[in-house]
């Protein structure tokens, strides 16, 4: 085995060349090889240390996210909770203080977990993932960097460097929400995040709802049609039916697929009724599921 | 690029440790066995219980899920760097003050946790105490006096 400490990109992709693995906080890799469900890689590039890594610049172009940053940083930083507030919604239900304070947003993603908080987040802000190699450097949707549970579309070779969010919108508010059993080292039994823009007339001008653990990658919702109608219980059955009908859950120890499937339709209408409050000025403190009581109380 | 088995320097409480650890070891296992400080526990060994909770340049870290050479040129901050000569350190007092100790496998880890939170947030809510222990199991207490343990050293 192997194992360099990058102090640059540079460093890291050249390392990636020649066949290592990126390490960021090491939450999953270190825990999955001691499962056996994946041994360490044999040859290891930290990129813990990368200074370019760690930085969030918010420009008219839009905010741009260095792939090493915590889940920590992410709840905290005032461009993500102010305007993309779901991101810091998900961020703030990771794991525990320890977990958020190691983990990566682009290990997240990168891991590719249907059950992952930060993904739905992502997929409903339009983020894009960057991605850098020897080769060159390209972007990619971050819905289509996902190809199954564990599994990306980014060759070996290449490292995330960064997240890419467009310019927030006026009147745009976004959150997200999950079914947990308890508040903390928890994964997601189903989870929902959600993106509305309000017209003048508080009509909804744009809407996008993306679901955790109902598929093998995370799930965009297709087809829900309440453009230009007003966010109230009928236009939220809409998502609720749409959401339980495109989910393809599974069974397993967490929960039956009968169960998620009914119960994300529920995540989805809360996930956008706290987002069209957000989208309406109203501010609810971040992570939702503590301000609006959604899963365990203790 | 280094070999299999890498010479390395840990700080751990202010103290340089020079040992010798392969590539895949944990944090934990070296703090534990090649270091030789063994206050800091192994309980569920997958990022769970927060029992091998140590602190990396003042963070928390689960130490059971950290590789020993990530922390190369990092200050390691263990439970038994809390007290000073021979005077234990306030979260410790009033642990012990309040109670909020029975089989005592979890205490290290709930005072590390514990010594973070204080350092980023001096006067915590209960609330707050609460979140700031959530990676952290205890199965005697129940929770409630460890809580007022740091309550009590605010």
């Amino acid at each position: 085995m192997t194992f360099l400490i990058a102090w640059s990109i540079d460093d890291a992709v050249h390392a990636m060349a020649e066949g290592a693995r990126p390490v960021a906080g090491g939450s999953d890799l270190v825990v999955g090889a001691r499962h056996g469900a994946a041994t360490l890689p044999d040859q290891l590039v930290a990129i813990d240390r990368i200074a370019d890594l760690a930085v969030i610049e918010d420009t008219p172009h839009g905010l741009r996210i260095g792939a090493g940053v915590t889940h920590a940083v992410l709840m905290s930083h005032e461009s993500i909770v102010e305007r993309r507030s779901a991101l810091a919604d998900a961020a703030a239900l990771v794991g525990s203080p320890a977990t958020r304070n190691v983990g990566t947003i682009g290990g997240n993603v990168m891991n590719a977990s249907p059950a992952m908080d930060t993904g739905a987040p992502l997929v409903v802000l339009d983020a894009q993932v960057e991605l850098q190699s020897t080769q060159g450097t390209r972007t990619v949707p971050v819905a289509d960097v996902w190809v199954g549970p564990g599994q990306t579309a980014a060759g070996a070779n290449e490292l995330c460097t960064a997240l890419l969010l467009p310019p927030a919108v006026q009147r745009m508010g976004s959150a997200y929400v999950r079914l947990e059993y308890r508040r903390a080292m928890e994964i997601a039994i189903v989870g929902a995040g959600a993106k509305v823009v309000l017209d003048r007339e508080d009509n909804i001008a744009d809407l996008a709802v993306a679901l955790s653990a109902v598929a093998p990658t995370i799930l965009a919702v297709e087809s829900i049609d309440v453009v230009g109608r007003p966010i109230n219980e009928e236009t939220l059955d809409v998502v609720a039916k749409a959401a339980s009908a495109q989910a393809e859950p599974i069974s397993d120890l967490r929960a039956s697929d009968d169960y998620r499937r009914h119960t994300i339709g529920v995540m989805a209408k809360r996930a956008v009724a706290a987002a069209a409050r957000r989208a309406s000025g109203e501010r609810i403190a971040v992570p939702v599921n503590r301000s609006v009581g959604i899963g365990a109380s203790s | 690029m280094t070999q299999s088995v890498v010479p390395v320097s840990l700080k751990v409480n202010g103290v340089t440790y020079p040992v010798e650890v392969p590539i895949d070891r944990n944090l934990l296992s070296t703090l534990r066995n090649d270091v030789g400080l063994t206050g800091t526990k192994e309980g569920c060994d997958d990022c769970e219980c927060g029992a091998c909770m140590v602190l990396v340049d003042g963070k928390p870290v689960n130490s059971c899920s950290y590789l020993a050479l990530q922390t190369q040129g990092r200050e390691i901050t263990t439970v038994e760097g809390l007290a000073q000569d021979d005077e234990l350190h306030k979260l410790q007092q009033s642990i012990l003050e309040a109670g909020g100790v029975q089989c005592g496998f979890c205490t290290p880890g709930m005072l590390m946790s514990a010594c973070a939170l204080l350092a980023e947030n001096p006067n915590p809510t209960r609330d707050e105490i609460q979140l700031g222990l959530s990676g952290n199991l205890c199965r005697c207490t129940g929770y409630a006096r460890i809580i007022d343990a740091v309550a009590k050293a605010v």
